[in-house]
């Protein structure tokens, strides 16, 4: 055959052609993700910021503070009584005043707050160091303020861990399912694996059903949870009303979770 | 052609190691498509059976970022009338509640290990400290 420019360009172009007409069925009968519909879900509930307010007035004795604390573990398979009390897993725990607002030293604080413990969870912040540092966009905010988690994305970095300064995050240095208590184990909610980072998620599985969170919901009236950025909101009407803190405001993060005292 | 035993015997020697899978599995039992368990009450899934055997691991990413990241929880099915709850655990493993005899009839025999078990809680295994 002769090698000329003619052969060389018929050959070009059947070649191409044939390339083409096997790669488009294919490309065709493809999945497309974008094509996918999704229907509005109309038992949720919506917000654009969301918060929350503690009364720690209300949370005076032991079975208060277990009440609320058991409500979420049992709802989020949080794993309890690890091995090493350092690797303990934390949605939602207590500490005393000097502890969760050490940017407001008192030497005369009043005897009653001195003491008095507090209750403790993921401040959801408006400006999160965590979701700035993490390489992966594991952890993120929502369009409503919570910031949340993606289990499926997080390496185990704990660069979030490091950067969050009210250590609301915990790491599995272990596989956490034997630790969930068995008889309360939350069928309808995933456990977590060794090597991610955990926290609070504002109960976004709940809030989709339309439910306030679990701790709310355990807390007979002394957490409030709603819109912050609504101002008709009840939330709002309770911070209007009340003297409120946040902890280490001074950071600038602009934690949700304000504090009645 | 300049040394064109050594060529033949290269081209040889390189088809034989291409073809290494065909030939070496000559004789041996062919593959057989693993018997899955289906539902009992149900008929449909939330998109064609065919479908969904090319799809369902792309189709379960894409449920995954819709759900975690925005916030969208009800699916259009194209085969079923009714919102179909975005969940792994709820939704797909409320009809198919045995992972051992659907899940991994396949995975199995596909070689694949999917890591959904690692966290999501497969149905026979709630209660069991898994």
């Amino acid at each position: 055959m002769d090698n000329n420019r003619r052969n060389f360009i018929k050959i070009a172009g059947i070649t191409a052609l044939l390339g083409i007409g096997t790669g488009v069925p294919f490309s065709v009968s493809a999945y497309r993700p974008e094509e996918d519909k999704y229907l509005e879900n109309k038992k949720s509930i919506n917000g654009k910021r969301f918060g929350m307010v503690i009364d720690t007035r209300k949370f005076q004795t032991e079975e208060d503070f277990e009440r609320v604390i058991k409500a979420c573990h049992d709802a989020h398979n949080v794993p309890e009584n690890l091995p090493d009390p350092k690797q303990e897993i934390k949605w939602i725990w207590k500490d005393e005043f000097k502890h969760v607002f050490p940017s407001k030293p008192n030497p005369y604080l009043a005897e009653k707050v001195k003491h008095r413990e507090f209750l403790l969870l993921c401040n959801h912040c408006n400006n999160p160091p965590c979701v700035r540092v993490c390489p992966t966009k594991a952890t993120f905010q929502r369009e409503d303020g919570i910031v949340a988690m993606d289990y499926h994305r997080c390496i185990g970095c704990r660069y979030c861990m490091a950067g969050c300064p009210f250590g609301s995050r915990s790491f599995n240095f272990m596989d956490p399912a034997p630790y969930v208590d068995v008889e309360a184990q939350n069928p309808d909610y995933p456990t977590r694996m060794r090597g991610v980072v955990e926290k609070c998620n504002f109960c976004v599985e709940r809030l989709q059903e339309g439910k306030q969170p679990a701790c709310v919901e355990a807390s007979n009236g002394a957490i409030m949870f709603g819109d912050l950025a609504d101002p008709e909101s009840e939330i709002r009407k309770v911070l209007k009303e009340n003297y409120t803190i946040r902890r280490k405001e001074e950071l600038g993060t602009n934690p949700s979770v304000f504090y009645i005292v | 052609m300049y040394d064109g035993g050594k060529i033949l015997i290269g081209l040889i020697i390189f088809i034989l190691l291409c073809t290494f899978p065909f030939w070496y599995n000559l004789g041996s039992a062919a593959y057989e498509a693993p018997e899955l368990q289906l539902p009992e009450n149900e008929q449909e899934c939330v998109q064609p059976t065919s479908w969904m055997r090319v799809n369902h691991m792309d189709l379960l990413d894409t449920w995954r970022d819709e759900v975690v990241r925005f916030d969208k929880s009800d699916y259009k099915s194209s085969t079923l009338d009714q919102k179909v709850e975005i969940s792994l655990q709820n939704t797909c493993m409320d009809c198919h509640d045995n992972k051992e005899k659907f899940c991994d009839r396949c995975h199995n025999t596909a070689s694949v290990n999917p890591y959904c078990w690692d966290c999501h809680v497969a149905p026979e295994e709630v209660g069991d400290g898994q």
